[in-house]
């Protein structure tokens, strides 16, 4: 296999890493990038626990090789909260919407996704953006709730 | 965790020279679009190729546009593309239905219409939507360019008629002449992120014309010939469905798995059917519910 040097902007910032092909983008971004909030879960794409952004859009990093990510932008939860807790991640701490917070990152991102595409989505449309985000704690209640709240303000 | 097995990863920049790849390869290359499947199936050991060929980087396989009255779209194009596409939406309702309930949105993000057609699994959801609008895969390989129908695609479970030296290039829709309604019928265990435990697309054509095709009620997706060829030219009623219902188990062969029994499976299609032709055919006088609301 040939190792090779990728690079990639991770939250704004321009990082080079090398990986080879059989590497995994959520186990490269934990483990030699230091970026733990992707869960690794079912690791088969079911859960979302892994849930990166990748060049806009939210992926499944678990699904993703890292050569894969080589010239493009990878955005986390990490990233998303720089300048502290977006009105989300607040209205989530609020109503203490997860429990373990095992599946928050991937929440949090998912939602935030969402409300960039849709800023006022329906009860349905919420529940379908979320379908991919398994939580095991919450009944999902509390974090429908948390997002809904922010719509409305 | 890790992939266990090695192999080496390419990008071609064009279709020429991932056909070259291919060929170096023989046989021994994969094809990578989405990955949304394959990476789990190189994680589990279940395919072990030499080396991955990424087609993401070929700009020819990007596009998404109507070329001389079909809708082309290339073999890069993800399902939230699909969804986003106002020309899907308008002219190929039924496979937006559909393509909105491919797994979930993380995976739309990045699975393409294209990789669900090469890895073929029974369950497929993008399959009955191209059946009913006589789809096209296009193809191309070291010596020449195919135009292969979706009806002939399949050859068993994950199994296509892509040859080892070839790559979709893109899928080709047919602007419907007439006017044309359907739906996606999909039956899952919960809404949301789930595999299908029984497909159907129903697309109505004014005339009473009639195209229905299932998926994961067989080894390969297809239509019901039998129950289009009844439905032909007749007016839609209690009668003409309860007849048509009866024709459902000659058109699957459902088998019992993890998500559902051959019966129930059996059973729900029946109940589809009636569904689906009913919304259909509202939907074809602009009534019935919009499209996207699920019509189970
Ligand atoms: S770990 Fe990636 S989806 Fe579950
Ligand atoms: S809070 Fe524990 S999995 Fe969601």
């Amino acid at each position: 296999m040939t190792k090779t040097t990728i690079q990639l902007k991770l939250n704004g910032i321009q990082r080079r890493v090398d990986v080879e092909p059989n590497d995994v983008l959520v186990d490269v971004l934990r483990d030699k990038l230091g970026v733990k909030s992707p869960k690794v879960g079912c690791d088969r794409g079911d859960c979302g626990t892994c849930t990166v952004f990748l060049n806009g859009r939210t992926v499944r990093s678990c699904l993703v090789l890292a050569v894969e990510a080589d010239g493009g932008e990878v955005m986390t939860l990490e990233g998303i909260s720089q300048n502290g807790p977006t009105k989300l991640q607040k209205s989530f701490v609020e109503r203490s919407s997860f429990q373990c917070g095992f599946c928050a990152p991937g929440m949090v991102l998912s939602a935030t996704e969402l409300l960039q595409n849709n800023p006022h989505p329906r009860r349905a449309e919420i529940q379908e953006a979320l379908a991919g985000n398994l939580c095991r704690c919450t009944g999902y209640s509390p974090i429908i709730e948390a997002i809904e709240a922010v719509c409305k303000k | 965790m890790p992939i266990a097995i090695d192999f080496e990863y390419h990008k071609p920049k064009d279709l020429a020279e991932a056909a070259a790849l291919l060929a170096r390869y023989q046989g021994g290359a994969q094809l990578l679009a989405g990955g949304t499947d394959l990476i789990v199936w190189l994680k589990e050991g279940m395919k072990k190729p030499e080396a991955l060929i990424d087609v993401k980087g070929i700009p020819e396989l990007w596009h998404l546009d109507v070329k001389d009255d079909a809708l082309s779209i290339g073999a890069r194009v993800t399902f939230t593309e699909l969804i986003e596409s106002a020309l899907v939406k308008n002219e190929f309702p039924v496979l937006w239905e559909a393509a909105r309930t491919v797994a979930s949105c993380g995976v739309r993000n990045r699975a393409t219409l294209a990789g669900n057609l090469c890895s073929a699994v029974p369950s497929l959801d993008g399959a009955p939507a191209l059946l009913v609008y006589d789809a096209c895969v296009h193809t191309r390989g070291t010596v020449e360019e195919r135009e292969i129908p979706v009806s002939e695609w399949f050859t068993g479970p994950k199994r296509t008629a892509l040859l080892p030296d070839e790559l979709v290039t893109a899928v080709e829709l047919p602007l419907p002449k007439k006017a044309t309604a359907g739906c996606y019928v999909k039956l899952g265990r919960y809404q949301g992120e789930d595999l299908a435990q029984a497909g159907l697309a129903v697309l109505a054509e004014a005339g009473n014309v009639w195209k229905l095709a299932f998926c994961a009620v067989g080894p390969v997706a297809k239509r019901a010939g039998k129950i289009e060829a009844l439905l032909r030219g007749k007016k839609l009623s209690d009668a003409l469905i309860a007849k048509a219902k009866t024709l459902v188990a000659q058109e699957i062969s459902p088998i019992t798995d993890v998500r559902a029994s051959k019966e129930y499976r059996l059973h729900m299609c029946q109940v589809m059917l009636e569904r689906g032709l009913k919304v259909a055919q509202a939907r074809l006088l602009g009534k019935g519910p919009a499209y996207g609301e699920s019509v189970l």
